[in-house]
């Protein structure tokens, strides 16, 4: 499993790359290298469905970020600048919850099955009757379309909902100059 | 372990993003950081050493999978985030037209 452990590390530099550079293209790039080394990742921890989506919803996501990023400006002009007073009290509100995080975290993860050791005390209920009660062959389709199928209706609610905020917002006409 | 501690430590990437930075886009992309570490997490917990993906291929061989329940929580929360997302950065666009900058300091300043 070190494969695992070396896509973490690089998913980590990315993501300090992302946040700090100055040019936005590049950041929103290195955020692609996080999202694929995500997807990559659910494939090697045996999450086919989850790749796929993931992989779709990557490539969405870049595309409408360099669009924005087109239509606007690719300096982010606030990187280098003078550090104002609001943000060292940020920086420093930050660490101390950062680290009270890292502790309370240690903590719960500890109480969890360790890596590799999921327990499954609902899940082999499902996996075992899935195929007679349901008919699906692909257990995570069984999940989201049947036994937790209120979840997928709220999901579509909210996807519906964003979809509206988006179209009412990119709309020309009615709008005041 | 040392595996859900570094998703820890990339969701905390994310929420620097957050709450130091003060440009736009910047903040949108701490908002994607900290979707992935979650969605990672979440993937990590339900995996078995030696399991296979949940997909029956025969009804005789022995069902020895990873856990689905996590697999089908992350699937809901992977497309609700790009929603989030894509909100979000139109709202993003819209203000840089009105205000021509991504800084959140210079957005205040002129609110006048």
């Amino acid at each position: 499993m070190i494969e695992l452990y070396l896509f973490l590390v690089f998913m980590i530099v990315a993501a300090i790359i992302a946040t700090e550079i100055k040019d936005l293209l590049a950041a929103v790039i290195s955020l692609g290298a996080v999202g694929f080394s995500v997807a990559i990742m659910f494939i090697l921890v045996q999450a086919p469905d989850l790749a796929i989506v993931q992989i779709v919803v990557e490539v969405l996501t870049v595309v409408i970020f360099v669009a924005v990023i087109l239509r606007s400006t690719h300096i982010d002009e606030t990187v280098g600048k003078k550090i104002a007073g609001t943000q060292i009290t940020a920086v420093v509100l930050f660490s101390v919850f950062a680290f009270l995080f890292l502790f309370a975290m240690f903590k719960a993860i500890q109480e969890l099955p360790a890596f590799g050791n999921a327990t499954m005390r609902i899940a082999k209920e499902y996996i075992r009757l899935g195929l007679t009660q349901v008919g699906g062959a692909n257990m995570v389709a069984n999940v989201i379309l049947d036994y937790r199928a209120l979840d997928t209706l709220g999901e579509a609610t909210v996807l519906f909902t964003s979809v509206i905020g988006v179209v009412a917002l990119m709309r020309k006409s009615g709008r005041k100059k | 372990m040392i595996i859900f501690i570094s998703c820890i430590i990339l969701f905390l990437i994310g929420l620097y993003s957050i709450v130091t930075k003060r440009n736009l886009i910047k903040i949108a992309i701490g908002f994607a950081l900290m979707e992935y570490a979650i969605n990672l997490l979440f993937a990590l917990i339900g995996f078995r050493k030696g399991a296979l993906a949940p997909i029956i291929t025969s009804v005789d061989s022995p069902h020895n999978f990873v856990d689905p329940i996590p697999q089908a929580l992350v699937l809901t929360a992977i497309v609700i985030a790009l929603g989030t997302t894509a909100l979000m950065l139109v709202v993003i666009m819209r203000i840089y037209e009105k205000y021509k900058t991504f800084d959140i300091a210079e957005i205040k300043k002129l609110k006048g």
